[in-house]
């Protein structure tokens, strides 16, 4: 096969014409859902439900209804928690690293991915917030003056997680908010019904096109994209934290912050593209995500893939260097103790499978990449799962030792946090433009003068 | 929307990005300065072609940067080291490592925030969704795939004869003549806004009387005040008699209770008992209290039987007597603790410690009553040692 490296391959295909790109991205938005759409978004509303009964249930009759107990007892919540906080940081990779790195191939997915990030933090934000029993009383994490001079705890991890998670999805939201302003005023001057048009209006703010503002706007873009980068490193890092600065073997460990970064990116990029193959089929945009793009996906994938796997391995190697007999049974009993079925299932899903990605065919084919990112986002759950489940059965007293068994309410809310995402997921498809519309008519073939203006 | 006869400006259509860029380059080499370009995305080479002045969007970026920094820090070293230290896991009130984290997230938080508000309130001017531009058929095509300049008419330069030939010289593909809209009044005693305006005080004042007088009342907002349990006053159906208040079992003693093996003997006998505590500061202080509170309506602040309670009662004995000094402190106790003549026991009004503390109260009282020369020598002799 010969490749021409001298020109860049195009980053839109099928030859589109900015006309042809803004017509394709507003068309769900111009007509009204199908019959698949409301039987799609019915079984996602039962599933939140289900998980809405749950939570009742829970508020009502208190946390005794989970299945933590001595001496797990962290559980469900935390492993839902980092899943869904990693997933959320693929987002902000596409959007802002890739950005910086000016690789044209991340607008045709940035605006999915950064919708994602925001509905699967918002799924994160609900286990922290749920597993205080009564989440009505979460208002005292925010330190603020009172009359008991009672103030959260700096030095906790605990309180970097809120101050870190609620950053991240507000500075996430402002991201996605000032990418849509454009977009807003294209579907604002190019719709025909008075209450779209009044809605997009607000919206857009009176986004009139404009060179001078354009100018302001690609600065702080730039700018949003130069805080998110570090801000993505550190949100995983301080999720690590939780683990990490305790003092349990299997926890106590400093490769931590790395290894969940890896972890989350890998995690994240494999959500991407298991939603991303369905939304090009449905709304047709095969042009815009092209098969390149998902292929560069895959070999993010495989990249992070293997550093998780590495981090397995040196973890293992650490436990033997030390010498400590406590860190060597944590491990040894993580591998082959009670909880050896979820760790190998983590090692096959994260580690084995994902090195069919080396194979170009694989690396194109869309159903084999499907089968794999599946594989991969179910591998990244156990991985959260062993890490804080098989680190705590078994205590350092013997007589204390316990086995974890989810109860019907524990899976049931992480049932509806998954039916709460791809809810929220369907209603954006129909909502928003699901791709930047002035960002890929800036790359489109033609759309840039032919002599850059004299400019570089 | 209604347009006036007022000119806004004049705007040109453009085609293709290399006639955009030549045109704006033409537009302000001729001295134009209010102008604008519109294109449905940014153009590179634009900047240039405009001479626009590199963004200052960034300094607003710094400025509050450094000051979600210092907030963070600031009101960290406030709470954990000035209001309330605590030692926290052995770390220093101010442990800068430990607050790093918190300190990265509001530098965050403020720059891109500060960034975005002040892009859009500051620099565009914006929401400003009357601007003249607005629903027409230019600002449809520049929102969709044309490119196009708009000449304003406050440009001192401003012609508009010069500037539709000027556009259609470069090559534009339609020249539009932009007016302003009318204006348009809003009414804030029109009905609808008035209907609005109640209902939104009916929502505001109805929620908040929900959650604060209903909601607050019902499971499980209500710190599981109602439990599966029977309280004191409560009915019960499991027991025969229906109270869900049981009695002791027949010889249940209460803890740390110890009875008083002297009770039925009226007269002191000479009771082997010995005080146990020994006279410390604390002792003395709670001997001191109970003696106030239960000894000195009667017998008076200082023992001497000059109690508020004269003439209403008979008179008691001082306990500065012969008698009493003589006294061993096992016969004191036992006058507490089962009365003598028309005393009563005070059995439950004090502990058996606290009757102790009393005694040794007393004593001391009637030390410093009853001082011989050679107490007080003792007493200055150790105020001396002690250096006060």
């Amino acid at each position: 096969m010969s490749i021409d490296y001298s020109r860049e391959a195009p980053v839109v295909e099928g030859g589109l014409t900015v006309s042809q790109i803004e017509e394709l991205i507003a068309k769900p938005m111009d007509e009204k859902p199908n019959k698949k759409f409301f039987i799609a978004l019915s079984i996602t509303g039962t599933l939140t439900l289900f998980g809405a009964y749950c939570l009742a249930m829970t508020f009502y009759f208190g946390t005794g209804m989970w299945g933590n107990n001595q001496p797990i007892g962290w559980a469900f919540d935390i492993v839902n928690f980092v899943f869904w906080v990693g997933i959320g940081h693929a987002g902000t990779l596409i959007s802002a690293i890739l950005f910086l790195l000016r690789q044209k191939w991340r607008t045709g997915i940035a605006r999915f991915a950064e919708a994602m990030t925001i509905f699967a933090v918002m799924c994160a934000g609900l286990f922290p917030a749920i597993h205080t029993g009564r989440p009505w009383l979460d208002g005292y994490l925010m330190p603020y003056p009172n009359q008991h001079r009672l103030w959260v705890n700096f030095t906790s991890p605990l309180i970097w997680d809120v101050f870190a998670v609620s950053t991240y999805f507000t500075v996430s939201f402002v991201f996605w908010y000032v990418g849509l302003i454009p977009d807003f005023a294209s579907l604002r001057d190019r719709t025909k019904s008075k209450i779209k048009k009044t809605i997009y209006s607000i919206f857009s703010l009176g986004w009139r096109q404009s060179h001078r503002n354009w100018q302001h706007y690609e600065k702080a873009y730039l700018l949003l994209a130069g805080f998110a980068t570090p801000l993505v490193l550190s949100v995983h890092t301080i999720v690590s934290f939780d683990f990490a600065v305790s003092i349990l073997p299997g926890w106590h460990t400093t490769i931590f912050p790395p290894y969940f970064v890896a972890g989350a990116i890998f995690s994240g990029f494999a959500m991407v593209v298991t939603v991303l193959i369905f939304v090009r089929k449905i709304f047709n945009l095969e042009h815009i995500i092209t098969i390149d793009h998902l292929e560069k996906m895959t070999k993010v994938i495989l990249a992070t893939g293997m550093m998780v796997g590495y981090a397995y391995g040196m973890e293992f190697f650490i436990a033997w260097y030390t010498g400590s007999p406590v860190e060597q049974f944590v491990f040894i009993n993580r591998a082959f103790g009670p909880y050896a079925w979820a760790y190998w299932i983590m090692v096959s899903c994260n580690v084995i499978f994902p090195q069919l990605f080396w194979f170009k065919k694989i690396r194109r084919s869309i159903p084999a990449m499907l089968v794999i990112v599946i594989l991969v986002n179910v591998g990244m759950w156990f991985e959260r799962f062993v890490i804080t489940v098989s680190s705590l059965n078994r205590d350092f007293l013997p007589s204390s030792w316990g086995y974890y068994t989810p109860t019907l309410y524990d899976s049931g809310i992480l049932i509806g946090s998954f039916g709460m995402f791809f809810s929220l997921v369907l209603i954006f498809t129909r909502l928003l433009p699901v791709v930047s519309i002035s960002e890929v008519k800036a790359v489109a073939d033609g759309a840039q003068p032919s002599h850059h203006g004299g400019a570089h | 929307m209604k347009r006036s006869q007022k000119i806004f400006g004049v705007a040109g259509l453009f085609n293709t990005p290399d006639e955009i860029i030549h045109a704006a380059k033409s537009v302000s080499d001729k001295g134009f300065t209010k102008y604008d370009v519109h294109t449905p995305y940014p153009v590179h080479g634009m900047d240039k072609a405009m001479k626009l002045k590199p963004s200052r969007l960034g300094f607003i970026t710094l400025a509050f940067g450094l000051t979600g920094a210092a907030i963070a820090l600031i009101s960290m070293y406030l709470s954990m080291a000035k209001d309330y230290p605590m030692i926290i896991g052995g770390k220093p009130f101010f442990a800068l490592p430990a607050f790093i984290p918190v300190t990265f997230e509001l530098t965050v938080l403020f720059a891109t925030l500060s960034t975005v508000i002040g892009m859009i309130v500051f620099f565009f001017k914006f929401p400003s969704n009357s601007h003249p531009l607005h629903d027409t058929d230019y600002m449809k095509a520049v929102s969709h795939n044309q490119y196009g300049v708009c000449i304003e008419s406050d440009d001192p330069d401003f012609d508009e004869e010069k500037c539709k030939s000027l556009l259609n010289g470069l090559g534009a593909c339609s020249v539009e003549i932009i007016y302003y809209p009318e204006g348009v009044g809003y009414n804030s005693l029109s009905g609808k806004f008035l209907w609005f305006l109640l209902l939104v005080a009916i929502l505001v004042s109805g929620g908040t009387y929900f959650a604060l007088n209903k909601l607050l009342y019902i499971a499980p907002f209500t710190w599981m005040s109602k439990q599966e349990k029977l309280t004191t006053q409560s009915r019960s159906d499991f027991f025969k008699d229906e109270f869900g208040m049981r009695t002791p079992v027949k010889g249940t003693v209460a803890r740390g209770y110890m009875p008083y093996p002297y009770k039925g003997i009226a007269q002191q006998p000479a009771t082997p008992l010995s005080n146990p505590l020994l006279p410390t500061k604390a002792v003395l202080e709670t001997g001191k209290k109970k003696f106030l509170t239960f000894c000195s309506p009667c017998h008076g602040n200082y023992a001497d039987g000059d109690g508020r309670l004269r003439g209403q009662f008979p008179k008691p004995p001082s306990l500065h007597s012969a008698k009493v000094r003589d006294w061993a402190d096992g016969n004191v106790f036992h006058v507490i603790m089962v009365g003598q003549n028309v005393m009563p026991s005070y059995a439950n009004q004090v502990t058996t410690d606290e009757a102790w503390s009393i005694i040794h109260y007393l004593r001391t009282m009637q030390k410093a009553k009853n001082a011989s020369e050679d107490d007080i020598k003792e007493y200055k002799k150790e105020v001396t040692n002690n250096g006060k």
